[in-house]
């Protein structure tokens, strides 16, 4: 049984209807996407900036009501976005470490909600378990009644995935967990999540556009281009063995000690336009591959070898 | 709570404002207890007495009652007003404002229409209606004072709500099972709180004088009752007769809102984390220059960065954000400088050109030579003609970087035109011709775009452009492609390179990535806390790091085609600027660190071109 | 633009039936039987019948509104008893006065914070900072109607240079130079707060700019100093004054009625206080609407402003 799993999941935001004349179609964050995590995997999802990768993580958690399709943890379907009831079987660990600290509360404070509002514990209980998280995350207990702004980037951070952890969730979405720290410190924050995933037993969506990252940590990898997934494989292949353009894009765009600076073949640079999306391929615009059948029907996620899946009329060869 | 009085009262301004509204409220609280005559009673005999007449210190008004008792009496009804006036409609404008601000969508929707259904009145309409409908009274005034003022609580507080309901830990609450109310009451509101006392302080005063204008106007305090407000309307008619009737409680009004005004404003300052730091001053236009010790040498580098010292005096502290560096460049030389956030490199490079920001930055020694010529000296004119001439800057967020109401071609022919005097047609030819060279497809549409209608890859294109303007010697780029996606990435950094090797131009090159450094740059500098810790040929530095930070620097980030793998962490952090230690800033953390590392100054040696400063160099140079 | 424009007068329709609405609820907040509270006490109960009727009062509340509004559609805002005429005639004719005397101080106010507040911040901290900062505070503490009659007493009475009140002479005045005599001390005693209140915002408007980034772009493009503080940082600094100066148009008109009552200067303010201690209400309430919506037509033009100054804004 997955741990997660997500069927046709879309997320439509409606745009304003104007004065006069009907409501002009929505923006389509996510586009229908389909994809499961094992238990104990750590599924890394890539894309550039603006392709939906924080909507997708919103309606994971139940942030966000998804438009259409079911979230299914642990073969149970979740209803309706409610984050308390998501809230004890999956969790979030935010970007920026910071302003995902309330800055008027102690950190006793915000380690205490997820156990008395999810979990009803008492206090002496809820004590123990809180010197036992901050055990895991190597966080000392005196931080427990310091306000957020007195720690460092790398700290919050911990402090973030230590507040996750408190919900005893089976799966934690972590949405650029390291992005906003420094290089020193993220190699820390990073080992510590595998760590911390062995001992719990935990199941990761890990969510980044830093493509050396996303391979050092995941199992497989899931590629997502203007809102919908465009090839999904496993992470030490599929930057190696692109099926989907768009991967071999970034593989090459990825800057590597000892590759020489070449910009990567590509004919367009601009990404499609969310208000007025082309039919078809979405990469078709940039694709040198791109033939008039990609510019009119969009193409569906097939499977490619063994476990890799792409969605292109014209998979590159292995 | 101490921590703010302490900040509040280090406003000296403020403490005054303090002291005199509290003077004036000590003295009316205890009315009771003072020897005054009684204010209602009339002595028809006795009218417009002077002031410091006998028994009258203040004088009497028109009907003869005592000025002194009536002001005392006026200003304890005045304020007692206008705070329950700045309470209810703080509490109830807050309220609103929280509400539409939390919930947002429709809800929203509809209570700001009746908001701003409200604010399209001029006030005072508003209050007039009420009074009218009402009748006049000083309570009726309150009332209309009160409620006329609901809205711009209403607006300022949903502003700040909406701000903060979107941030994440009002999202980490709801994964935390927290309920609206409890999110509302625990989460927004000891956030919004401030904002609203900020609010309040600087409004009360303003509904002071409301209340007392409509007193002022007949319509407030009835006879023989009286508020400041309503003496001043009283005295008006032996205004030109008998001024000090009226001067007495103008004078008492002004006194008032005055000090609340200074309080008010301290209290903005003191909560305001903003401006708490200090931080809302304007940057001059150059750096504060303030040089110790000698100027080093000319050396015969296009561009030489000597033994420069920058650093910004915040409070007390006084953070030495860069710390000695050296560096230099040649023609069509492309120098990377690496290290991680905080360690000096952007400081390094704004202070170049004079560009860090002051205050709180100050330049406290060494030189910056372009072609020989020390530009830290250099007096604004000269300075400003280098500028994008001969040294121009490409900066990381292409959004904030450009203007963001004028069209790129505008911004690119102020550019030219800040160094060449060209006509109005040849700037836009050469502006098309600029957007065309950084390869911008349609340049003769795209130049009059504003920034906010391109994508971050086409702005920084323009920002290169603005760079190249002038056709520059030497280009400083502080982390051109950071903020940009890795495909956007790669081309920029190849029309970098392109740039560079067709026009003979030096870079230098400030990054964090290793991987950008090793397909661009010919020589690389490696800062920690302030200082070059290595530096040396590309190749070199990366295949062989001498310097243990760096070496750890690499091993810790991630590589693409590494495979999944655990990876080396450095323990610890980087230390703060205000509080180096002595001797190596990286022994806190270092595996290799001996008891002569942490004493004494280590400095940057090796063989030409080739440093390092560290006591156990990884490898000998 | 043309669009931007039809689209925020269309879009103005609500607003002026809310201000209608709220109009007509506050003035039906009046205890007792309007008829009686509109002619006193001592009314013969023929009078009161005959006014209920000719006000409509006999009527449900929502039939009487839609017929008030209907009537003002048409121009028809009622007959004002304490004055004895129609209550539109004495609107316009007052409002002409308002408008001199408002539009005046609102055109210092708006040129001279601007101007203090640009060179204040530009000067942070130096000698000028200081000064415009203490006249500022001054400025916004002190009552403006203690400020005009200080101004009386300075300059009429004792300095006897400009008139002591009223908008004419009242023998052989009338022309412009009169108007004007008559007009300077009016307009800066309500130009003053308003005045303090821009330069407040616009200097700290400039502050925070001039910290932006793309100042710091500028300045690396070797902009001249002048250039930036004046073009640049100004012109992005002006998208945050331009409503403060909406707003402040207001404060303007909401402070003329002090102003109109210590100058003696014939405005709608006066015009309003008076009706109020008459209980003329139907004065009342016509003049506030018309005013009203006077005002939600200036913030469609300021709205327009804004508009042609910022291009982030959709049209
Ligand atoms: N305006 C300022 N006021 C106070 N301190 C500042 C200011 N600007 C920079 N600093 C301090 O100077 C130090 C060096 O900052 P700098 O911006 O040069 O780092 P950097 O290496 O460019 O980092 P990043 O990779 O984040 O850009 C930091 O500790 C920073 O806190
Ligand atoms: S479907 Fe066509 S356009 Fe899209 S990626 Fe494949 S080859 Fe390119
Ligand atoms: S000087 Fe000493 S502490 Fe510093 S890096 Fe070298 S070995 Fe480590
Ligand atoms: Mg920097």
């Amino acid at each position: 049984m997955p741990a997660l799993k997500i069927e046709h999941l879309a997320k439509t935001y409606p745009r304003k209807r104007p004065l006069f004349g009907a409501a002009p179609p929505g923006v389509r964050a996510v586009r229908p996407m389909s994809f499961q995590v094992e238990t104990g995997e750590t599924l890394g999802v890539v894309g550039e900036s603006g392709c939906g990768k924080s909507t997708l993580a919103r309606m994971l958690v139940g942030l966000l009501e998804p438009t259409e399709g079911t979230i299914e943890i642990e073969g149970k379907a979740l209803g309706t976005a409610d984050p308390s009831e998501f809230g004890k079987l999956i969790q979030y660990v935010f970007q920026d470490p910071q302003s995902s600290l309330n800055p008027r509360k102690t950190i006793r404070q915000v380690m205490e909600a997820p156990l008395k509002r999810l979990h009803g514990m008492a206090k002496p209980a809820r004590n123990r378990r809180i010197a036992e998280i901050f055990a895991s995350v190597k966080l000392r207990e005196e931080f427990l009644d310091r306000y957020p702004h007195e720690f460092s980037g790398g700290q919050a951070q911990r402090i973030g995935i230590a507040r996750a952890l408190a919900a005893s969730p089976r799966i934690i979405i972590l949405d650029e967990p390291v992005s906003a720290l420094d290089v020193s410190v993220q190699a820390q924050v990073l080992n510590l999540l595998a760590d911390l995933k062995t001992r719990f037993g935990l199941t990761y969506l890990f969510i980044t556009h830093d493509l050396a990252v996303v391979e050092a940590v995941s199992e497989r990898i899931v590629v997502l281009y203007f809102g919908a997934v465009v090839e999904i494989g496993r992470a030490d292949r599929i930057f190696a063995n692109p099926r989907h353009p768009y991967t071999g894009l970034l593989a090459e765009s990825a800057p590597v000690v000892g590759r020489s600076l070449a910009a990567p073949e590509q004919k367009g640079i601009e990404l499609p336009d969310p208000l007025n999306p082309p039919p078809g391929c979405a990469f078709a615009g940039r694709c040198p591959r791109a033939t008039d059948l990609c510019r009119t029907r969009e193409p569906e996620l097939k499977q490619m070898g063994e476990d890799q899946l792409a969605a292109c009329h014209y998979p590159l060869e292995n | 709570m101490s921590a703010f009085l302490t900040l509040l009262f280090r406003n000296r301004l403020a403490a005054l404002g303090a002291v005199v509204i509290m003077a004036i409220l000590i003295l009316v609280l205890n009315i009771p207890l003072l020897p005054l005559h009684d204010p209602d009673v009339t002595a028809t005999a006795d009218r417009f007495m002077r002031p410091f007449a006998e028994g009258h210190l203040l004088g009497t008004d028109h009907l003869g009652r005592d000025l002194l008792s009536r002001l005392l009496h006026g200003t304890r009804l005045s304020l007692a007003v206008g705070i329950a006036a700045a309470l209810i409609a703080a509490a109830i404008g807050s309220a609103i404002g929280i509400f539409a601000g939390y919930f947002g969508g429709r809800t929203d929707n509809i209570v700001m229409r009746g908001v701003d259904m409200l604010m399209a009145f001029p006030y005072i309409l508003l209050a007039l209606a009420i009074v009218a409908a009402l009748g006049p009274g000083l309570m009726n005034a309150l009332i209309a004072v009160a409620a006329v003022n609901v809205p711009f609580f209403a607006r300022n507080i949903r502003g700040i709500t909406v701000g903060l309901a979107g941030r994440e830990f009002v999202d980490a609450a709801r994964l935390a099972g927290m309920g609206h109310t409890r999110i509302v009451l625990t989460e927004l509101l000891p956030n919004v709180l401030p904002v609203i006392v900020i609010a309040m302080s600087t409004t009360v005063g303003w509904m002071i004088l409301e209340t007392a204008g409509l007193s002022f106007l007949g319509l407030g305090s009835q006879p023989p009752q009286a508020d400041l407000g309503s003496m001043l309307g009283e005295a008006r008619s032996a205004m030109i007769s008998h001024p000090h009737t009226s001067i007495v409680p103008g004078l008492m009004i002004f006194l008032i809102v005055v000090s609340i005004n200074l309080l008010g404003d301290g209290v903005r300052d003191a909560l305001d984390p903003r401006l708490r730091s200090g931080a809302l001053s304007r940057p001059r236009a150059t750096t504060l220059v303030k040089r110790h010790g000698d100027v080093p040498p000319t050396t015969d580098d296009l561009l030489a960065i000597q033994d420069l010292h920058t650093e910004f005096h915040v409070g007390k502290r006084n953070l030495r954000a860069v710390d000695g560096v050296s560096l230099a460049v040649k023609p069509g030389e492309c120098l990377g400088v690496i290290g991680e956030s905080g360690s000096g490199k952007s400081v390094t490079a704004l202070s170049v050109m004079g560009l860090v920001a002051s205050p709180p930055g100050v330049i406290t020694g060494g030189a910056v030579r372009f072609q020989g010529e020390d530009l830290i000296g250099a007096p604004y004119e000269s300075l400003r003609q280098k500028r994008g001439d001969r040294v121009a800057y490409i900066f990381q967020d292409p959004l904030s970087t450009l203007h963001p109401l004028y069209r790129v071609g505008q911004q690119l022919a102020e550019a030219i035109r800040s160094h060449d005097s060209l006509s109005k047609a040849e700037t836009r030819a050469r502006a098309i011709e600029l957007l065309n060279d950084v390869r911008i497809p349609n340049a003769k549409s795209r130049v009059d775009d504003y920034p906010h209608e391109m994508s971050g890859g086409m702005r920084q294109r323009v920002g290169i452009a603005m760079a190249l303007a002038n056709e520059p010697d030497v280009i400083i780029a502080d982390e051109p492609t950071t903020a940009l996606d890795v495909t956007v990435q790669a081309q920029i950094l190849s029309l970098l390179d392109d740039l560079r090797r067709e026009r003979g131009l030096a870079i230098i090159f400030i990054t964090h990535d290793f991987g950008v450094v090793a397909q661009l740059c010919d020589r690389v500098a490696v800062m920690y806390a302030g200082r070059i810790v290595e530096e040396g040929p590309t190749q070199a530095v990366l295949d062989a790091p001498a310097h243990p930070y760096t070496k750890r620097l690499i091993a810790c980030v991630p590589e693409l085609g590494g495979g999944r793998r655990e990876l080396a962490a450095i323990p610890g952090l980087p230390p703060v600027l205000d509080d180096l230690p002595s001797g190596c800033a990286f022994a806190p953390r270092c595996n290799k660190a001996a008891k002569s590392c942490r004493q004494g100054e280590i400095p940057l040696q090796g063989p030409a071109l080739r440093t390092v400063r560290c006591l156990f160099p990884e490898r000998t140079l | 633009m043309g669009g931007y424009i039809l689209k925020r007068l269309i879009s103005a329709v609500p607003v002026l039936f809310g201000i209608t609405i709220i109009v007509f609820l506050i003035m039906s907040l009046i205890p007792g039987d309007p008829a009686t509270a509109i002619l006193g006490s001592y009314a013969t109960p023929e009078n009161v019948e005959k006014l209920n009727r000719d006000l409509g009062l006999d009527k449900p509340m929502v039939q009487r509104y839609f017929i008030w509004l209907g009537n003002m559609l048409t121009g028809d805002f009622g007959r004002s008893f304490s004055l004895n005429r129609p209550v539109i005639d004495e609107v316009l004719e007052r409002f002409n006065a308002t408008m001199i005397l408002s539009g005046t101080s609102f055109v210092l106010c708006s040129i001279f914070g601007i101007l203090a507040g640009v060179i204040s911040a530009a000067r942070q901290y130096g000698f000028a900072d200081k000064a415009i900062t203490f006249v500022v505070l001054i400025g916004i503490s002190v009552p403006s109607f203690f400020l005009g009659m200080m101004m009386i007493l300075l300059f009429a009475v004792h300095l006897r240079w400009l008139p002591v009140s009223g908008m004419y002479a009242i023998y052989g005045g009338g022309d412009l130079s009169d108007l004007i005599r008559h007009l300077i001390m009016p307009a800066l005693a309500l130009a003053a707060v308003a005045t303090g209140v821009v330069a407040r915002l616009s200097r700290s408007a400039m502050l925070e700019v001039l910290r932006q980034d793309f100042v710091r772009t500028a300045r690396a493009n070797g902009v001249p100093e002048r250039r930036v503080i004046m073009g640049h940082a100004l012109r992005v600094a002006m998208v945050s004054i331009l409503p403060v100066l909406g707003i402040q148009a207001g404060f303007v008109l909401s402070g003329a009625v002090y102003i109109e009552i210590v100058f003696q200067w014939p405005g709608v303010g006066r015009m309003l206080v008076d009706a109020i201690l008459a209980r003329d209400l139907l004065v009342v309430q016509g003049g506030v609407v018309f005013v009203a919506a006077c005002y939600v037509l200036f913030n469609i033009a300021v709205d327009v402003a804004q508009m042609l100054l910022d291009p982030r804004i959709k049209t």
